[in-house]
């Protein structure tokens, strides 16, 4: 390589003058193919002729060229001692064949063009060998190059050839484009030009690659069929391969060639890794084939669950790796401590399977609860602080899903933010209504159903002709339906309250003595009242008269209501419990001390006496409210999640099988009729969804493993619905886009998320940490850990620095200065929404001008073409002039192209925008006669001449 | 263009993922559902034309009333039979693929409303569109007062020249705004 451009500096005198003999030549056949190619654009009725004309000027064109080679070959003699040099001109030589083979691409009689060059260059190659026999292995190179050439031709004989075909198929634009890329095959032509050593040149085709390179990259953004891509892709990746080695000169040279292939080797890995992160995604087909079965609204359930997996995911790494790990390896064992032992009476059944399915017993005393933490403040070899480390973990995983539900709100604002105009109510209904994802029948017909109402609707809405026949009675109606609904809120949140009152008396009275359902009665009646109260709802809904997405919010509303006041209820009564358990801890702990205090007082004379050692057992211990709150959220999660699934496999997939194997013997057709297939409810699947990780977030605290026990659940209801939607489900009657409702259930599940955060941070921050259980037992509050941790583990500075901080002096400050800073961010939004829809209202205005001054046009082109076509009928000389506006409309044409492709300056825009509109409105008021494309715009002079009195308008 | 996984060549192959917006599994299974709709001598074949009742009967197209557009705007056969190549199909897939831009989906979208080819949307286009979208059942189909009062309402927002037709750029306007487009302009297989 190096070697090649020392070469060329010695023969650089030489070189030039061939050069400039190519670029003679070159330039010449450059500007006859322009000049063909502009004369194949004017008209094509000229076809012939013009056909005629490229021969000849090629065939003439191809005899100087051969005379040339041959001086150059006399040259090359002289200097025949001089390997190096003569190689040099060889590729000059080489370079003229490859670009003159490429200059004849656009002639018909390609192939005999390139038997002719093969055979010349096969003459040459005879003459050198005679020559020069130490030639020899220069000649193979050049015997390959030329096979590289004929290659080459005979690709573009190819590409011509799709080039045909296609011009025959395509509308006029296509035709232009194609034209473009002829355009752009010309500028490759210079390119190949300037394939010589100096500078500027290699500037030249250095941008030439990296233009290439860009093609390469923007082919697929290219509407064109894939051949014609193809064709394209192999050709600017030749080119581009070809003279990439070329570029950079002596030591430079080496660098960008091995920088070209690292970048080769990078792309290569960036879309394998983007291949295997599309494997990694999971779940990824199942949700495609229920996407293109039930469309997106359905699919955005499924994407929704897959969401809410990766959330819990992170959350029960965080857990499982910062808290239960570290004190199931490195905390003391089992046994060791009371907190860590069953207590003597409960020994006998803490392995019984009921038990441990109330997740009491053996499971109530393990990591799996707060309980079972010591409040050792470093534990293992390791030192690991884990009351600090339980605290940031708790804190955690709040904060972390406070970002992440933010942040997807934001960025969902952001994507629909731009389609809150109602400017395209029609146009919107009409293109974008279709889901192509539908690949079933049925929900196709529904769909069809659907669109058919919507622009029904949307008729009547504009035609303002929808009267509401009895107002007062819809009214009377709807506030009916609000008191019922009320009435059933008020129900359930007495029912909930009542039951966790009863269920608490139980408790006093011991587990033990009574059944099954009274043990449970309280996430039972829960996940009853979330199971029937909807279908209630709906019921109810149906004497509102609403629209249906004004119905479905209302519902969605009602439902969130229902589940946030149960939930909101179930805490209250925890509280109460909560209280309850404390008073009992108190009475425990003054039994203690005075147990312990008499217990020292009888040992204290004999002072060395060890204390006496009880088995722990035995050690009387306090209620630990914690673990009670931990345990019942458990509870909560594992009932609701088996009414679940149990309300899928009989509501949905026993009922499908009855469907459809009774209909045989039944008197009704009971697929159509009464009890038919289930619909699969996005709206509240989601509900549900949202409101399960509201109990998890509310939970998390006092139980760890609450997030473990929700990926294990959203795993199986992944697969189980995806079965049960396939399998047993028909689509909804009402079919609503999936992206208008998305932020709405982002927005519940913040709030929700806020809500279940109040509770926990409450009891984390009032009450006071039991005695004798958890991690933080022995402190007055929770967080007086963080207190401590500054204390000990940080130097004196940090923890001055921090109280420093913490002062009020300081805080209140900060305070202020945070809330001006939101107050100035929301003032300036205001005003940014302000402007924005002045600049809206400005481009209505210009709009609904342009409209009027178009229309003023159309009338005025209309009543011009009726007088120029009265003076045409009086001198009945309508057919030639036709043939010059056909023209001078493909000059004007081609005058547009160039002005794209930047070449010339572009036309003025009133003239262009008034060429457009100007042909359409004769068209449409006057099918002109026929034996003209109708894409094609047709044009009188007398239209051309109106131009500068439009522009007055 | 061979026709069996073994045949599709590791060069075409990233040639294909180069030039289209899938990604290499979803060009093999592409590859894989059109091979199925070969008979066997066909595979042998290179560059084998399935007709537009086969490619139809694939179900992610069976129920899409605009199917026979989209063949059509896809073939390039010279018979205008709508008949796709495979590499016809992968630029169907592709432009229905999930990464394809907004103005491919929207090109291809507005070519397959254009049910004359004429390279506009006029009132005839749009009233084939409209019976698309409702069905051919009788109960969803518009009185022709409702049509024209519909098409009446289309053309007076998005056609901005005034020339009694939806021409690509406003279409594309159009579209460029809705919020819903991109996400459901999508075929996967």
């Amino acid at each position: 390589m190096s070697q090649d451009s020392l070469d060329s500096l010695v023969t650089s005198e030489n070189d030039i003058d061939i050069r400039l003999d190519v670029d003679d030549e070159y330039e010449q056949e450059r500007q006859s193919g322009r000049r063909r190619k502009r004369r194949r654009r004017s008209g094509d009725k000229k076809e012939k002729k013009k056909k005629h004309q490229r021969r000849r000027s090629s065939s003439s064109a191809r005899d100087g060229r051969e005379e040339r080679q041959t001086k150059k070959r006399e040259s090359s003699k002289k200097q025949r001692e001089k390997h190096f040099k003569e190689r040099t001109t060889e590729r000059n030589e080489e370079e003229a064949q490859t670009s003159s083979v490429k200059a004849t691409k656009t002639n018909k009689n390609i192939n005999n063009e390139k038997t002719r060059k093969t055979k010349t260059a096969e003459r040459e190659t005879e003459k050198r060998n005679e020559k020069k026999m130490d030639k020899s292995p220069k000649t193979i190179e050049r015997k390959e190059s030329e096979g590289k050439n004929t290659d080459k031709s005979k690709e573009r004989k190819k590409h011509k050839k799709v080039q045909n075909s296609s011009d025959e198929e395509k509308t006029k634009e296509e035709s232009e484009e194609d034209k473009e890329e002829q355009e752009e095959l010309d500028k490759e032509q210079e390119e190949v030009r300037s394939e010589c050593l100096s500078p500027e040149e290699l500037e030249k085709l250095k941008e030439a690659v990296d233009e290439r390179k860009k093609l390469i990259q923007s082919l697929r953004v290219k509407p064109w069929p894939m051949k014609k891509k193809l064709v394209s892709l192999r050709e600017s990746q030749e080119f581009v391969e070809k003279y990439e080695g070329a570029l950079g000169k002596g030591k430079g040279r080496k660098i960008y060639a091995y920088k070209v292939i690292m970048t080769k080797k990078w792309m290569k890995f960036e879309r394998d890794f983007e291949n295997f992160k599309t494997t990694l995604i999971p779940w990824e087909m199942k949700i495609k084939e229920i996407e293109s079965h039930f469309g997106s609204s359905v699919a955005s359930y499924f994407i929704f669950l897959r969401w809410m997996y990766g959330i819990n995911m992170i959350l029960f790494c965080l857990t499982f790796g910062l808290v239960m790990v570290p004190e199931a390896l490195m905390g003391r064992p089992y046994g060791s401590i009371p907190r860590k032992t069953v207590p003597r009476a409960e020994e006998a059944s803490a392995m019984d399977f009921a038990v441990l399915w109330d997740f009491g017993g053996y499971a109530q005393y393990s990591v799996l609860f707060y309980g079972f933490y010591n409040n050792q403040r470093a534990i293992g070899w390791l030192k690991f602080r884990m009351p600090l480390s339980y605290f940031l973990v708790g804190v955690g995983t709040v904060a972390y899903s406070y970002m992440v539900v933010i942040r997807t709100m934001a960025r969902n604002a952001n994507e629909s933010g731009i389609g809150d105009d109602n400017s395209f109510n029609f146009s919107w209904k009409m293109f974008t209504s279709w889901d192509y994802l539908i690949g079933n029948t049925e929900t196709a017909d529904n769909k069809f159903a659907s669109i058919t109402t919507s622009f029904k609707e949307a008729i009547l809405e504009e035609q303002e002709s929808r009267k509401d026949d009895n107002i007062h009675l819809t009214r009377f109606l709807r506030v009916l339906a609000n008191f019922l609904v009320l009435c059933c809120l008020a129900g359930s949140g007495y029912l909930i309250y009542f039951v966790v009152r009863r269920s608490q008396k139980f408790a006093l009275d011991g587990l033990e003595n009574h059944t099954w359902w009274e043990r449970n009665e309280v996430n039972m009646v829960m996940s009853l009242l979330g199971m029937f109260c909807p279908m209630l709802f709906d019921v109810i809904s149906t004497l509102e008269n609403y629209h249906p997405r004004v119905a479905l919010q209302w519902q969605l509303g009602r439902i969130f209501a229902l589940f946030l006041g149960n939930l909101y209820t179930f805490i209250i009564a925890l509280m109460d419990e909560i209280n309850l358990k404390r008073k009992e801890e108190m009475i425990v702990k003054y039994n203690i001390t005075t147990w312990e205090n008499s217990f020292n007082g009888t040992v204290s004379e004999n002072s060395t006496a060890t204390p006496i050692s009880l088995h722990p057992a035995d050690v009387p211990r306090g209620p630990c409210w914690e673990t009670m709150v931990g345990q019942e959220f458990v509870r909560l999660i594992i009932s609701d999640t088996m009414t679940t699934y149990i309300t899928l496999l009989i509501g949905d997939f026993l009922r499908a099988v009855l469907v459809r194997f009774l209909n045989h013997c039944w008197c009704w057709d009971l697929e159509a009729g009464f009890p038919s297939y289930s619909e699969f409810d996005v709206s509240g699947n989601v509900l549900g969804l949202i409101f399960n990780q509201g109990m998890i977030w509310m939970g998390a605290f006092y139980a760890p493993c609450l997030p473990a026990l929700n990926l294990l659940r959203l795993h199986i209801s992944m697969y189980l619905q995806c079965w049960a939607v396939m399998c047993c489900n028909v689509p909804q009657e009402r079919v609503f886009k999936a992206s208008g409702s998305n932020n709405f259930y982002m927005a519940m599940l913040l709030v929700i998320l806020f809500l279940s955060t109040l509770p926990a941070i409450y009891t984390i921050v009032t009450i006071p940490p039991s005695f004798d259980c958890g991690p933080f037992s022995g402190k007055n509050r929770m967080f007086d850990v963080i207190h401590e941790t500054l204390e000990s583990d940080f130097p004196v500075w940090f923890s001055k620095v921090f109280s420093y901080a913490s002062n009020p002096g300081l805080v209140l400050p900060f305070i202020l200065l945070m809330v001006l800073a939101i107050y100035y961010l929301q003032s300036t939004s205001k005003n940014y929404k302000e402007a924005n829809v002045k600049l809206k209202k400005k481009l209505q205005m210009q709009n609904e001008e342009n409209k009027k001054k178009n229309k003023r046009a159309a009338l005025k082109a209309q009543m011009d073409l009726e007088e120029a076509r009265k003076a045409s009928s009086q001198q009945k000389h309508v057919s030639p002039r036709r043939h010059q506006d056909v023209n001078e409309i493909h000059c004007s044409r081609q005058r547009h192209y160039y002005s794209k492709n930047g070449r010339n300056p572009a036309p003025p825009v009133g003239d262009r925008s008034l060429r457009r509109s100007a042909p359409r409105t004769y068209q449409h008021v006057n099918p002109g006669p026929p034996g003209y494309l109708p894409g094609l715009p047709r044009q009188s002079e007398t239209r051309m001449h109106r131009v500068p009195s439009l522009q007055r308008h | 263009m061979g026709t069996t996984a073994s045949q599709l060549g590791k060069e075409l192959l990233s040639e294909y993922q180069e030039l289209t917006f899938l990604t290499k599994q979803e060009i093999l299974l592409a590859h894989k559902r059109f091979s199925e709709l070969l008979t066997k001598d066909e595979k042998d074949l290179p560059n084998t034309k399935v007709s537009m009742e086969r490619i139809l009967t694939l179900p992610e197209l069976k129920s899409n009333p605009f199917r026979k557009r989209i063949c059509h705007v896809f073939s390039t056969s010279e018979q205008k039979d709508g008949s796709l190549t495979f590499e016809n199909f992968l630029d169907l897939l592709s432009a229905f693929s999930d990464s394809a831009t907004l103005e491919i989906k929207s090109h291809y979208a507005f070519r397959i409303f254009d049910f004359d080819d004429d390279g506009t949307l006029d009132r005839g286009d749009l009233e084939k569109l409209v019976n698309c979208l409702t069905g051919e059942t009788d109960d969803t189909r518009l009185t022709p007062e409702e049509m024209r009062q519909l098409i009446d309402n289309i053309l007076e927002e998005s056609d901005i020249d005034r020339d009694g037709t939806v021409n690509l750029s406003e279409f594309q306007h159009v579209i460029s705004r809705s919020p819903d487009f991109v996400s459901s302009f999508k075929i996967v297989l």
